[in-house]
């Protein structure tokens, strides 16, 4: 039975390095990732990152263009195109009186057009479909570095803007009367949201990239009352998601970033199912009422 | 205040604390919500804020805490002495926070973003969900309180804040006789201990016996002083034949110009 396990959950890793690598870089995105995803839930921004997502394609195709798949080029022009479309998006909708998600949908549709057009001039379908959905392969030394960086640099930045976001998030009005700067608080987190969204694309692809950071931070909802114990849910779900996909991916022949998303998706079913927070097994199992 | 412009912290503000209005303007838009207001909140002075709907009462509060800029004129007060209660409905209930830490965000002021609490803050929050009758509800989640007991933990937070002028945004909306009888005797001792207090208020009743200063809006100051001469009935009527919906010939306002 031990042996069993042995081979089937750790074997492939200890066999393959690319597997290794692309194990440590998504587990330490396992720890940057989801915080992001809480904060963006119960902020009601839970599509923002799927935009931002979406948005730093077009960048992406523009690095593949100039120097094929080189990491650096493809992070710069993603970091860029990802800033001008989170901050481009809040401007606009600013300037023109529009609701923000109605100027994030136009953004995202147009980007990802963008993108796939750019990238098909040069590409053929084994690039793009390894620029959209991720390859394990593709976690060379610059990527693993690329994701560990973020990843210590997000839970830096976490650990000292915690309080700002939970005020941010909770009472805008107290925040800015307060003197909180609210908003610059508020670019900086998008900020980070870009940055690991580009981290994540090399092993999850573009279009998977925040499924380690959402659906982790939604099937938290349900195993945890605070913004933190919300976040350590989060990261727990992450980091099983992360090294079950790698398994499925591996032993299946899937690409990465869908087998990934796939088993944080399957956690967050789980959860609406069995979770104690609005979960629906337990309201099913009616408990009689306590008497006070 | 000492001479480095920090609040000292404890009970004692400083009675110089009123606020000023130089023909303030606030607009929506082009739409004027507060329209060429001037006059003086005393300091130490309690004042009811009262008006119709849409009477750019709330908008007021907003400018002096400094959250709405001014179209025209001016404001004086200094911001950081200045603690505000929002509209209840205005926060996010469903958040996942706890009534402590509701409570100790108060310290906002003095703690800044990045340090921890000292024990004897954490200590005041405690004290101050006593004082508004919370006691043992520190690990209370707020989504879990009602109304009423969610807008005593915002009177704690403000008690916590121990600001010297203190603006309130419709106190006592949803809330029951007890509870507004307690947030009231809150707001009382306040006024004792020489905080400028500007509340927007509906119960006219309330404001006559328990508010000796009263503004009417109703988008032009209509009256303000003492709330007997303000509260008449030709002011009522008055600020009730303010046009709710907006003047579609309306054009450039030529006062500022004067």
């Amino acid at each position: 039975m031990l042996a069993l396990l042995h081979d089937y959950a750790w074997a492939p890793f200890a066999e393959f390095g690319f597997l290794r690598r692309a194990l440590i870089g998504c587990l330490a995105l396992s720890l940057a990732a989801p915080p992001l995803g809480v904060f963006l839930v119960l902020r009601r921004m839970s599509l923002t990152a799927d935009v931002l997502a979406h948005g730093i394609l077009p960048g992406i195709a523009a690095g593949f263009l100039v120097a094929g798949l080189s990491v650096t080029a493809m992070s710069i022009g993603g970091l860029v195109a990802g800033l001008a479309v989170g901050i481009g998006a809040g401007a606009l909708s600013r300037a023109t009186g529009g609701r923000e998600d109605a100027a994030l949908a136009a953004l995202y549709l147009v980007a990802l057009a963008l993108g796939v057009t750019l990238i098909s001039t040069r590409a053929g379908s084994v690039e793009l479909s390894h620029l959209l959905f991720g390859s394990v392969l593709g976690v060379d030394d610059p990527a693993l570095l690329m994701m560990a960086g973020v990843a210590s640099l997000t839970l830096l930045v976490l650990a000292f803007a915690w309080r700002p976001l939970v005020l941010e998030c909770f009472d805008p009005g107290f925040a800015a009367a307060a003197g909180a700067r609210g908003g610059a608080w508020h670019m900086l987190f998008l900020a980070l949201v870009v940055l690991n969204v580009l981290a994540a694309f090399q092993a999850l692809g573009t279009l998977m990239a925040v499924g380690l950071m959402m659906l982790p931070a939604v099937a938290a909802r349900h195993w945890g009352r605070s913004v933190g114990g919300m976040t350590y849910a989060a990261v727990g779900i992450a980091l099983v998601s992360a090294w079950a996909g790698l398994l499925f991916s591996y032993h299946l022949d899937l690409p990465s970033g869908p087998a990934i998303v796939l088993v944080a998706g399957a956690s967050w079913v789980l959860s609406v199912l069995a979770g104690p927070v609005d979960g629906l097994l337990p309201r099913l199992l009616r408990r009689s009422h306590l008497t006070g | 205040m000492n001479v480095f412009g920090m609040n000292p912290g404890g009970m004692n503000p400083v009675l110089d604390h009123g606020i000023e209005l130089a023909d303030l303007t606030l607009t929506h838009g082009r739409r004027p919500a507060v329209h060429h207001i001037s006059g003086r909140f005393a300091p130490g002075s309690l004042t009811a804020i009262v008006g119709p709907n849409g009477a750019g009462k709330s908008t007021l509060l907003r400018a002096i805490a400094g959250l709405h800029t001014a179209q025209e004129g001016r404001v004086r007060c200094r911001r950081q002495d200045i603690a505000l209660l929002p509209q209840a409905a205005a926060l996010d209930r469903a958040f996942p926070i706890s009534c402590r830490e509701v409570v100790e965000l108060g310290h906002w002021g003095r703690a800044g973003a990045f340090r921890g609490l000292r024990p004897q803050e954490r200590a005041a929050a405690r004290r101050a969900l006593a004082a508004v009758g919370l006691e043992g509800f520190e690990a209370r989640p707020v989504g879990s309180l009602s109304a009423g007991q969610f807008q005593r933990v915002l009177f704690a937070r403000l008690l916590v804040q121990d600001a010297p002028v203190i603006l309130l945004d419709e106190p006592f909306n949803a809330v029951d006789a007890r509870t507004a009888a307690d947030l009231l005797a809150l707001v009382r001792r306040w006024h004792g201990e020489g905080r400028t207090i500007l509340a927007v208020l509906h119960d006219l009743e309330m404001v006559r016996e328990q508010f000796p200063e009263t503004l009417l809006l109703a988008r032009e100051p209509i009256a303000w002083g003492p709330t007997a001469e303000v509260l008449t009935a030709a002011n009522r009527l008055k600020a009730r034949m303010m046009a709710e919906g907006w003047d579609q010939e309306a054009e450039a306002c030529i006062r500022s110009a004067a």
